[in-house]
């Protein structure tokens, strides 16, 4: 436990820089601080299931599977994922490519299908290292990529957002959207992992 | 303004080193690549970071680049590839 934890800390330059633009806005009446509040909560309460939802629906539809490849953007809005800020890629890993996402300049993510990124996401070791050295980084994640295979990683420099598409696994043929779901975590869809059918025991 | 390349076309990325928001990371000026697909046109970064309208849009493309030119040292398969997002104006003919 950090001795420091629960004291009074001074603020830093940039939450202090915070506060000062979040305190005029509202007294300017541009935003209210229920408002702040609200958003703040809906950010923090949002985790991986809309992208779950997306690569599930796309295990059992081929079609959609198609659209969603080709125009990621559109595909979500069928599925009434109808996010204006998203222009989205979807990038299919398949036996012969393994995709992995990064932002080496700073920590563009889709938020609106995963969530907040994790804070490994968002470090200098994974951002410098992802395009770099891609495979030592996904070993120590515990994912061995075999050499015939080959490994795209994508840099997120601009307006585009990353999905991985992971493979479906052996053993789910006929499993429900819901069911396959479950076993689609945050990690698969950055692509530092691939879903395992063990995972759907622990989810349960 | 029109893209000037299309998926397959060979391109370098510039290798200038203007002060700014660049969205162009570093490590990837000077190397040739590949186009892997128009994404649209979008108004330029580092015009929108000085308070401007970054207009007109200017196309923004993905760029396949081998891992192997990339870092002459790169300890994986020859086929490895690195796909980043770069504008227009960041691009020549290779």
């Amino acid at each position: 436990m950090n001795e420091d934890q629960g004291k009074y800390q001074p603020l830093s330059y940039f939450q202090l820089m915070e506060v000062s633009l979040r305190e005029l806005l509202v007294e300017k009446g541009i935003v209210t601080d229920e408002q702040v509040r609200a958003t703040l909560e809906d950010m923090r309460s949002r985790g991986a299931e809309r992208g779950a939802k997306v690569v599930a629906h796309a295990w059992t539809d081929p079609a959609f599977k198609s659209r969603l490849l080709a125009d990621g953007t559109q595909a979500c809005r069928e599925l009434g994922l109808d996010v204006p800020a998203l222009r989205l890629i979807a990038v299919e890993n398949t036996p012969d490519v393994h995709n992995l996402i990064v932002c080496t300049l700073c920590s563009c993510y889709p938020r609106m299908l995963l969530g907040l990124p994790p804070d490994w996401y968002k470090s200098r070791p994974y951002r410098s290292r992802a395009v770099r050295e891609p495979r030592s980084v996904l070993a120590e994640f515990g994912l061995a990529i075999p050499e015939d295979v080959q490994v795209r990683v994508h840099d997120s420099t601009a307006d585009m957002r990353y999905l991985v598409l992971p493979m479906q696994p052996a053993g789910t043929a006929g499993w429900n959207e819901e069911r396959l779901a479950q076993i689609v975590t945050r990690d698969c869809m950055i692509g530092v992992a691939v879903p395992r059918v063990a995972d759907a025991a622990n989810a349960a | 303004m029109l893209p000037s390349f299309k998926p397959g076309d060979r391109v370098v990325v510039r290798s200038t080193y203007p002060l700014g928001h660049i969205r162009t990371p570093y490590y990837i000026r000077g190397q040739v690549g590949s186009i892997e697909r128009l994404c649209g046109s979008f108004p330029i970064p580092e015009e929108l970071a000085q308070q401007r309208s970054g207009l007109p849009a200017q196309p923004l493309y993905r760029v396949r680049f081998l891992q192997r030119e990339v870092w002459p040292d790169y300890a994986g398969g020859a086929d490895d590839a690195l796909e980043v997002e770069i504008f227009q104006h960041w691009l020549e003919p290779a």
